[in-house]
């Protein structure tokens, strides 16, 4: 059982690691990753399904007690629904970006080690999903920044090394944040493993009125945690990194960071926030509300005004981070429940439009909206119009597209709270959504390139007459993706099944804790501490 | 003046320090800002471990549990880790500096403005 739970995170670093070994052959390098990406998919598949099966009702908690350490003392590795859920995505945004970039990639950066680095991030990713350490999470977290800073860099163009200086700043101060925050938890609480946390800090708030002193520093210390993944995970207004940054990598390497590595921030707010810090809802959930819906407005407005393409998409992600917030912020079962539904959706979702985005560059020759393109792409390749277009309006929220559902639980789930202005604001930044869409649509996929501009190219006569031929490993992960897209929106019952009960694993801490520390732990550590309150 | 109140003093200058320079236009600042910030929290891990007076965390010979007081060895192996990450991170940070020089010409962040709009 132990050995499932640790696949996610060896593949992809034994992959790594074979890569390294052929380090002189780039095509090695590529053959070996994308078998590595089918093996972690594989993996990951296997994973949900044994979570999902492991206790009745469905969803049970898989644990790993890493070299037989018994729980608070050693590394603990987690695998329930929600982990196990974010691992696959994990997996299939990464294969789809392993396939497409072995065309999209040019030689030199594959020659620089492209495939190992987009292994070990994947390590990264998948091990923060996984872990149960909080100070193992911070080694995740580093893992997976090491390899986005190198991939971001790689290639040294002028964008790329100035949008990677802001990138690895703030990414930095985030990390030392999150140290410092581990730090004070440790001294307060005298452990950093995520089930004994919970265990502990829900004692002392049930022994003190809630006001106590060792209450109000874990507040502190949430408040920090809270500013530190909001860095990561691009909420207002701690986002500037993100827009300055994401569009200048190759295209490939942006949809991969898009689809996860801000996801990985609200995985761990959603981890922390309801397992660990839980003890004052009234103060950090609130705060966790107002950051959700300016997030929600100023990404979709900073959209607007942007004219290229990535850039767009950029301020999307945050506006789309927001969405999720607010998930958390309801904090009830169905509000969770969507916000898991939304990440599902919105990870496919977004790493497939900047896989898109990369064809409509090759196709137009620019990414900037407000020039003209070579070609048409409605005209000259309607299957890629129609592969933009599934999800663009899935994004927007357009039934019955994955996005709709997304955004339908999550509106009801502020209705039932009676958050009447959150709903409002929801609804309006998907209107918001779907005139960017349209806008994207209108200039660059619909719009006819002006007539002195053909002829004004006599250089290339012939590749100005025809359109490039895009390859079928460019085409193929971005179909796959957006017929996964499509199935979670026709199939949106079952999905929101695995939602619904992710959310009820997520708020009910007492399980994660029983599984991680066993049934009779809990209660000899909380006798045993208080004759010594100190560590 | 005990060593638990010397350190809270060191850290918070520590992270001052480091946030002062990171708001400098100087890049070089900027790498030295963040390897300060880095420092404060390896400190502070160190001070929320307890600053005592014990035994080293070894269980004697003949016995099956620690005798208190003892000193608490977790905190340590936490600093080391992230010792070797931040030296890891700077060193990276200082060659992507030094490119970015080199391309960009210039070592003022108030002239990186071409990714932003």
């Amino acid at each position: 059982m132990s050995t499932l739970i640790v696949l996610p995170i060896i593949i992809p670093l034994v992959t790594a690691c074979l890569g390294l070994l052929a380090f002189r052959s780039p095509r090695i390098q590529q053959a070996l990753s994308v078998l590595g990406g089918f093996g972690l998919l594989t993996a990951a598949i296997v994973l949900l399904m044994r979570v999902w099966t492991a206790a009745e009702p469905p969803g049970g908690i898989l644990v790993a007690q890493m070299g037989s350490w018994p729980a608070p003392f050693g590394i603990t590795l987690v695998a329930d629904l929600f982990g196990a859920i974010m691992v696959l995505l994990a997996a299939i945004t990464g294969l789809a970006v392993l396939i497409y970039s072995v065309a999209d990639v040019d030689m030199p950066r594959k020659r620089l080690l492209y495939f190992p680095l987009v292994h070990v991030l994947l390590a990264g990713v998948c091990g923060a999903f996984l872990t149960g350490d909080v100070f193992n999470l911070y080694v995740c977290f580093e893992v997976l920044l090491l390899s986005s800073f190198v991939l971001l860099s790689l290639g040294s163009e002028r964008a790329q090394l100035e949008g990677a200086i802001k990138y690895v700043t703030l990414n930095l101060l985030s990390s030392a944040i999150f140290l410092s925050a581990a730090g004070i938890l440790y001294g307060t609480a005298g452990t950093l493993n995520m089930a004994d946390l919970s265990a502990r800090i829900a004692s002392a708030a049930e022994m003190g009125d809630g006001s106590n002193s060792q209450s109000g520093v874990f507040t502190v210390v949430a408040m920090m945690f809270m500013v530190a993944f909001g860095i990561k995970s691009a909420v207002f207004p701690l986002f500037f990194w993100l827009p300055a940054s994401y569009h200048t990598p190759p295209f490939a390497v942006s949809a991969l960071f898009a689809g996860l590595l801000t996801k990985v921030g609200v995985y761990a707010l959603i981890r922390f926030f309801t397992l660990i810090f839980v003890h004052d809802t009234g103060f950090t959930h609130t705060i966790l509300l107002w950051v959700a819906a300016l997030t929600m407005v100023t990404g979709v407005l900073g959209a607007a005004v942007q004219m290229e393409f990535r850039r767009v998409l950029s301020f999307h992600i945050i506006s789309q981070i927001g969405y999720m917030v607010l998930g958390l912020a309801l904090f009830t079962p169905l509000a969770i429940a969507g916000a898991v539904f939304y990440i599902i959706h919105h990870i496919v979702v977004k790493a497939n439009l900047f896989l898109v985005a990369g064809i409509a560059h090759r196709l137009r020759g620019t990414s900037a909206l407000d020039r003209p393109g070579r070609f048409s792409i409605y005209s000259s390749a309607p299957l890629v119009a129609v592969l933009f277009m599934i999800p663009a309006m899935s994004l927007a929220g357009v039934p019955p597209l994955s996005g709709f559902w997304a955004k339908l639980v999550l509106i009801r789930a502020a209705i039932d709270e009676r958050l009447f202005a959150y709903a409002l604001v929801a609804l309006l930044v998907g209107i918001m959504t779907l005139f960017s869409m349209t806008k994207i649509w209108a200039e660059a996929f619909w719009k006819s390139p002006p007539d002195e501009d053909r002829r004004g190219a006599p250089d290339e006569p012939e590749s100005a007459a025809r359109p490039p031929r895009i390859d079928r490993s460019l085409l193929g992960p971005i179909a796959a993706l957006a017929a996964i897209t499509v199935a979670i929106g026709l199939l949106a019952g079952p999905v929101f099944d695995l939602s619904t009960r992710t959310a009820e694993q997520l708020l009910n801490p007492a399980g994660y804790v029983r599984a991680v520390l066993g049934a009779d732990h809990h209660r000899a550590a909380t006798a045993e501490r208080k004759e010594e309150p100190a560590p | 003046m005990n060593l638990q109140l010397l350190l809270a003093i060191l850290v918070g200058g520590l992270f001052a320090a480091g946030i002062y320079l990171i708001l400098r236009r100087s890049i070089v600042k900027l790498i030295i800002g963040l390897a300060l910030i880095s420092h404060g929290a390896n400190l502070l891990i160190f001070a929320s471990g307890r600053v005592v007076r014990a035994s080293a965390p070894l269980v004697a010979e003949g016995q099956t549990s620690l005798r208190p007081p003892h000193a608490d060895p977790l905190p340590q192996a936490l600093i080391l880790t992230a010792i070797v990450i931040s030296f890891g991170v700077l060193a990276f940070m200082m060659v992507l500096v030094s490119r970015a020089y080199r391309a960009l010409g210039t070592d003022d962040t108030d002239e990186l403005r071409e990714t932003d709009s």
